[in-house]
């Protein structure tokens, strides 16, 4: 089993994300993480997905997903072709003690403090799924009280883009 | 969805309420017959559809009865077959219909009614959400709210139903939306983002294909239902006659290359042939045309034709693959690609192989292993006879529909197919009651064909209702029940690995009344010709005056016997050339 990063392009329908996560269930597929918005095009939204599983089941994966007919494209993007970041907030707990510990770690992260209480912090921070897993580890032993993560999202390196030739005709 | 340019013909375009547009856009695409059943939610669309002629509307007595004689309709004729019911249950009634057509790639427009968009999502009278419960057994679904949207959803759904690898298109129509008005817009092109089917096959992958045919000792056409939906029966018989190895037509194949076509080996699978079975099991090369190793072709996938390479031709990429692994995938219409692999194997025709020894090999199980059945202890008739009399006197011009069980078996085994479109059957879904309504549609597409419906004593009670709509509509099917008093293929597998216990497959009291219920007073109850047959010589002059009754569905009631088994099989979970030719008689043949 291994980890793959799957950007797909979709017409923006009611239901779409029902054919989308319906078809995995179904077949048994598992989706480690989503991520849905609005794309530069109108009318259109990108799904990130990140999946596991092996290789060639990939391949049915992919197929089965390109018959759904609002489903326009679908790109495996590979880590060294692709960033790839996740969006995490994080309340810590705080005392007088731990304050500098903890902000200390914030400014190595390079993330950011979006909330603050007496006794805890709301951090934000993006990066890739190493780096906030990192960032956890370093929190955990201050008490962490509350995550709430986005799918990852990705997006091919250099000038091309998913939208491009979609409109055009055969 | 559609980005198709939209020109009115003259002047400003006619205004039309959602259901006046739902009914001119069935018209628009030809369809001139469609199968229902009205309800609140798509009383705008049958008011409309009262006051026209172009449309035929036929009104069953159960929505499934509706489906799947949209699915016998497509079948018989080749083109879309359409079905209409309500929200709610009425929709729901569809699903299994739907779920067949599915499986089998059958071309089908579900249309149903839904409440207003007002009330959907508050748990109104007669709502669910029927593009959400069929999202898994359609190739695509509609909701729609708004008129002006309705010709540009029709002929999507149409345009997806009928290319490519067809299938099932479910169109809900909101109430709200039947009742409003629009301008009528008719797209002059349909065309989808999303949605581009390939027709024509890579060239090199088509010459390597040749190639590999040319270099094989041992090759075998495997011939799935996707030959019949592309049309490719002619292009076919040439290519398999180019090539002179042998084929194996599948069950939704049946038809497609002559029965009586020597190169024929006849049905693979579960209950497929001898020859068929072990011709696929010992080839080196198959020959894959729109076929997708269904498990009860391939018994044991790790251990199904285990020297084979695989040349694989299907117009759903996704089935290149799936199961099997194919040395030459080819992505296409099958009649495409055989019209591009015609030439190409000429240019490679001088460097085959020869196949004598290959034939001569499957000449001799053919020999060893003909098809046939044995008398039973218990005096009565064996089922099998019946149906090959049925096929024999009704001939190769007649459809055959057929329920799933033994019964379905034995009318895919014992009836000699001819041509594609003879033989309907739920072959992927395995849906009991398809016959009767399939046999009806089917008789509305060739209401000058003689149409059987195959049925067993099982199916027939599921949807035998649908006679009334015969009756009344002037459609004089044939059923056929082969009435063996039980559930006989589950019996049959009780039997075989269940060490004969029979758990709840017996339909009649051990004790009381003969029949319940009594199907010739059935038949008569509706109005058809009901005749019972028991013995030998009732069977043919049954058959014939079924065959000479035309003013009204005929049902025979064959009383055969439960004890009867369907041969070859191929128990379930285990390798192909562990075939049995009869209960604990596997066939010798010595490993290559």
């Amino acid at each position: 089993m291994t980890q793959h990063v799957l950007s797909l392009l979709v017409e923006d329908k009611p239901g779409l994300l029902t054919r989308v996560a319906g078809l995995f269930a179904r077949r048994g597929y598992n989706i480690h993480s989503l991520a849905v918005g609005t794309t530069e095009v109108d009318g259109l939204s990108r799904i990130t997905l990140v999946i596991d599983v092996a290789d060639s089941p990939l391949e049915q994966v992919t197929k089965q997903l390109n018959k759904l007919i609002n489903v326009l494209k679908i790109v495996e993007l590979e880590p060294g072709q692709s960033v790839q970041r996740e969006h995490m907030l994080v309340k810590v707990r705080i005392d007088q003690n731990t304050r500098s510990q903890i902000l200390e770690a914030v400014n190595l992260f390079r993330a950011r403090v979006v909330d603050v209480a007496p006794d805890s912090l709301v951090i934000e921070v993006t990066g890739d799924t190493q780096k906030i897993e990192a960032l956890l580890k370093v929190l955990e032993p201050f008490g962490i009280k509350e995550i709430a993560q986005s799918g990852l999202l990705a997006m091919g390196r250099g000038s091309k883009s998913i939208s491009e030739r979609i409109f055009k005709t055969q | 969805m559609v980005t198709s340019t939209t020109t009115p013909k003259s002047g400003e375009p006619p205004m039309m309420t959602g259901s006046g547009a739902l009914l001119k856009s069935l018209e628009l695409l030809g369809i001139t017959d469609v199968f229902g059943l009205p309800g609140g939610a798509i009383m705008p669309f049958y008011d409309e559809l009262m006051s026209q002629t172009a449309i035929r509307h036929i009104l069953v007595r159960h929505e499934q009865g509706a489906g799947h004689a949209a699915e016998g309709y497509a079948l018989a004729k080749g083109q879309v077959g359409v079905c209409i019911a309500t929200s709610g249950p009425g929709a729901t009634n569809l699903v299994t219909a739907i779920a067949d057509a599915h499986m089998d790639s059958i071309p089908m427009i579900a249309i149903t009614g839904q409440v207003f968009s007002t009330l959907m999502g508050t748990d109104a009278f007669q709502e669910v959400d029927i593009v959400g419960i069929t999202m898994p057994i359609t190739k695509h679904s509609f909701l729609v709210t708004k008129p002006e949207d309705i010709p540009a959803t029709v002929a999507a759904a149409y345009h997806i139903a009928t290319t490519g690898r067809p299938g099932p298109v479910l169109i809900d129509v909101t109430k709200d939306c039947q009742q409003g008005s629009a301008p009528f817009i008719w797209p002059d092109k349909v065309e989808l983002l999303g949605y581009k089917p390939v027709q024509k096959a890579h060239g090199k992958q088509v010459q390597a294909a040749a190639e590999m045919i040319a270099q094989a000792e041992r090759p075998i056409f495997y011939i799935g239902g996707g030959a019949i939906r592309a049309n490719s029966h002619k292009e076919l018989q040439e290519i398999v006659e180019a090539v002179g190895a042998p084929a194996i037509t599948t069950l939704t194949a049946r038809g497609v290359l002559s029965d009586k076509h020597p190169q024929n080996l006849g049905m693979p699978g579960m209950h497929g042939s001898v020859p068929a079975v072990l011709g696929l099991q010992e080839s080196d090369l198959l020959i894959v045309l729109g076929a997708r190793f269904d498990d009860r072709v391939t018994g044991k996938v790790s251990e199904f034709a285990p020297n084979a390479k695989v040349i694989h031709v299907d117009i759903d990429p996704a089935e290149i693959g799936k199961i099997r692994e194919a040395d030459v995938p080819i992505v296409g219409d099958v009649r495409e690609v055989i019209l591009d692999l015609l030439p190409e194997w000429k240019k490679v025709k001088k460097t085959a192989k020869p196949l004598t020894a290959w034939w001569e090999r499957l000449e001799s199980l053919r020999a060893s292993f003909p098809l046939g059945f044995d008398d039973l202890d218990d005096g009565l008739l064996p089922p099998q006879g019946i149906i090959q009399k049925i096929g024999q006197m009704s001939g190769p011009e007649a459809i055959y529909a057929a329920g799933v069980g033994q019964h379905q078996m034995w009318a895919a085994q014992y009836i000699e197919y001819e041509r594609p479109g003879a033989w309907l059957n739920s072959g992927g879904a395995g849906t009991m009651g398809f016959a009767v309504p399939a046999a009806m549609g089917a008789k509305i597409a060739q209401p000058d064909r003689v149409v059987w419906a195959i049925d067993g004593d099982g199916c027939f009670q599921m949807t035998n209702q649908e006679l009334a709509t015969c009756v009344i509509n002037d459609i004089p099917i044939k059923v056929a029940i082969i009435n063996n008093s039980s559930l006989g293929m589950v019996r049959q597998w009780q039997t075989l690995f269940y060490d004969g216990r029979h758990s709840f497959t017996d339909l009649q009291p051990l004790e009381g009344p003969e029949f319940i219920p009594d199907f010739v007073k059935l038949a008569e109850a509706y109005g058809c010709l009901g005749i019972r047959v028991r013995t030998e010589e009732e069977v043919e002059p049954a058959i014939k005056l079924a065959l000479e009754t035309n003013d009204r569905p005929v049902v025979i009631d064959f009383i055969v016997s439960r004890e009867a088994m369907v041969w070859p099989m191929v128990p379930q979970g285990v390798g192909n050339s562990n075939v049995q030719y009869a209960r604990e008689h596997a066939p010798s043949w010595d490993e290559e």
